[in-house]
């Protein structure tokens, strides 16, 4: 029997399979293996040679994408539009900060062993409590997930609890990144004010402007994008995910089974905010800057863009997204620098008129969800 | 099965909205695995009975039971539904984006936490009970559909199959018939027929020749009130009831 049951389990769903999704982590070891041999082996004077600008923007795209996997796992499936992630994107990317700027020590302009240079510029005596521990990395690490993660949880238990949802919820997400951003601008809350963090010098004593530190970094964010990817894909594909679903398209139906759908929602909003948290930490050290515009509602939303141009709902087809508007925003914004804001406007619109789908909806699936 | 021999007793319950007595001293109860149909005209309070055994609407006054030790005025929604008792709604509401086969695995009893759904599998025992459950509606060629694609009258009955997967001792329904096809109609004359014995099934219904086809015992609710109950023949030819509701 435990054989036989074994079979039919394939059985309940119809075997899709997930081609895009293979062929994305495919795509993305191959990165991972051409970065470094583009890198280190081909000689400087090689056309074929990639120069640490052009690492730069590729370890930028993967964050964003993990940025937008993140916003897929909750919008995609769970029917929660957060207008807010970018958030905890850069509260990850400040804890990254912190540590880093930690690093600098007696490296900065004025010197001082323990104070970052602007706590010295606003003639602080000694380290702010919050600080404390950013010079050991474990605990960096441990906070670019903890801190994002605590926003989410708590922000999330009042929202849902209060049963806050569709258009609301977006509204005060938005709300969150706003004050966020005007919190941080502020000298006084101890993260540098408008300057944020930068002038890095190294990480885990590895110089930050070596080409291998850089090409070490884009491998880590490969694999951490595609670690995510596979827990978000094994979330999406449990009962857990097929709850979610429920949730998404009858929420009270679901209730009515006896789920308890806030939870439900807290839980995949704090792993969301983890990785997208994540995503910012990583972002920060190949970036080499951090700053509080990083909060702005602007950024959200875009990243709410690329997840709707790859296609909502597939997880890959999110973090297509994000590699192609921010490749056609890097050429834009170098080439025609007014127009990049009107054809991100138009894409979006354009896509929400004729591609309900997403790009990733133009190849034909076979089978399911046509 | 021993389990199955709760009775739902109705006793004197009254429900007053600004004044107006959707229930007016009710006095109604169910055997266990019988199957009772109540109807009435619009108004009659024939929805506000199923919110108050569902725990939606709180009586003014009476006592609801369900077998000798539930009282179901102290309980919500949840407990009510976990002791038992399912209800379907008018409207039918499947998970639209989810297959036949998936909507089922929801509606299992048991596992309902977050971190435990993550991990769940369906065990063989579950498995069996999902193909009997399609069997019985009817859906197992249509099992890797999804629930959007079906017809109205198939998600009517995968919304009783999702009921029936939490094993309920009482069976709510509410206009099952409503906007059906003559075969779909009959189809679930039979599907109600044999869901009897095992469960009990209270219908509400307006369609009186689908009442006359699965009804041992019918109830006429009219202002909040029971004005007559028995077999349809004896129903149809009380002289209060025509004057109400058959018309003359």
């Amino acid at each position: 029997m435990a054989q036989n049951n074994r079979e039919s389990f394939t059985l309940w769903k119809p075997a899709s399979g997930d081609r895009g999704g293979t062929w994305f982590l495919g795509v993305l070891a191959l990165v991972a293996v051409a970065v470094p041999i583009l890198n280190q082996l081909v000689p400087t004077s090689s056309a074929a040679h990639l120069s640490v600008f052009g690492i730069t923007l590729i370890g930028k795209y993967l964050c964003y994408g993990m940025l937008a996997l993140a916003i897929d796992l909750i919008w995609g499936y769970c029917g929660i539009l957060s207008l807010g992630h970018a958030a905890f994107f850069s509260l990850g990317g400040y804890a990254m900060g912190m540590y880093l700027m930690r690093q600098i020590g007696r490296r900065g302009v004025y010197g001082d062993p323990i104070l970052p240079d602007f706590m010295v510029f606003l003639n602080w005596k000694s380290l702010p409590w919050f600080w404390y521990g950013f010079n050991h990395f474990p605990f960096a690490l441990v906070m670019m997930a903890l801190v994002p993660g605590l926003l989410a949880f708590v922000f999330g238990w009042f929202a849902f609890r209060s049963r806050v949802t569709g258009v609301y919820f977006s509204i005060i997400t938005q709300a969150l990144t706003y004050a966020m951003m005007l919190a941080f601008f502020r000298n006084d809350m101890g993260f540098g004010g408008n300057n944020g963090f930068t002038d890095f010098k190294d990480i885990l004593g590895f110089d930050l402007h070596a080409d291998g530190t850089r090409v070490v970094l884009l491998v880590l964010t490969a694999v951490a994008l595609a670690a995510s990817y596979l827990a978000c894909r094994y979330i999406v594909e449990s009962r857990a995910g097929r709850v979610m679903h429920a949730i998404r398209d009858a929420e009270s139906r679901t209730r009515f089974l006896g789920y308890p759908v806030e939870s439900f929602k807290l839980w995949i909003f704090v792993f969301s905010a983890i990785v997208a948290g994540i995503a910012g930490a990583l972002y920060v050290p190949q970036i080499g800057i951090i700053n509080p515009s990083e909060f702005s509602p602007i950024n959200s939303i875009e990243a709410v863009i690329w997840v709707a141009v790859g296609g909502r709902g597939t997880l890959y087809g999110a973090i297509v997204g994000a590699v192609l508007v921010n490749y056609a925003k890097t050429y834009l914004t170098g080439a025609f620098p007014e127009v990049w804001l009107f054809a991100l406007g138009a894409l979006f619109v354009l896509v929400t008129l004729f591609l309900p789908r997403g790009i990733i909806g133009l190849i034909p699936s076979r089978g399911q969800d046509k | 099965m021993s389990t199955r021999d709760k009775r739902l007793n109705i006793e004197n319950v009254t429900v007053s909205f600004d004044g107006f007595k959707a229930l007016n001293d009710l006095t109604l109860s169910v055997d266990p695995g019988e199957m009772l149909c109540i109807i009435g005209p619009n108004g009659a309070g024939k929805t506000t009975m199923m919110d108050v055994i569902t725990g939606k609407t709180h009586p003014d006054a009476g006592s609801v039971r369900f077998g000798s030790d539930l009282d179901l005025l102290k309980m919500s929604e949840a407990e009510i539904v976990a002791v038992g008792i399912g209800r379907k709604f008018q409207k039918p509401t499947v998970f639209e984006r989810l297959t036949v086969f998936e909507n089922l695995e929801l509606a299992l009893a048991g596992t309902r936490s977050f971190l435990k759904t993550l991990r769940a599998r369906i065990s063989a025992a579950q498995q069996d009970r999902i193909e009997e459950v399609l069997e019985i509606i009817g859906l197992s060629n249509q099992r890797f559909s999804l629930a959007k694609i079906l017809a109205h009258g198939q998600k009517q009955w995968l919304e009783i199959g999702m009921l029936l997967m939490q094993n309920p001792e009482l069976l709510l329904v509410d206009e099952p018939v409503a906007g059906m096809t003559p075969q779909e109609i009959e189809r679930t004359s039979e599907l109600l027929r044999s869901l009897a014995g095992e469960h009990s099934v209270v219908v509400v219904e307006h369609d009186m020749s689908f009442v006359r086809s699965i009804a041992k015992r019918v109830v006429v609710l009219h202002e909040g009130h029971v004005i007559a109950e028995g077999d349809m023949d004896k129903v149809q030819k009380d002289p209060r009831v025509i004057e109400v509701y058959l018309g003359v």
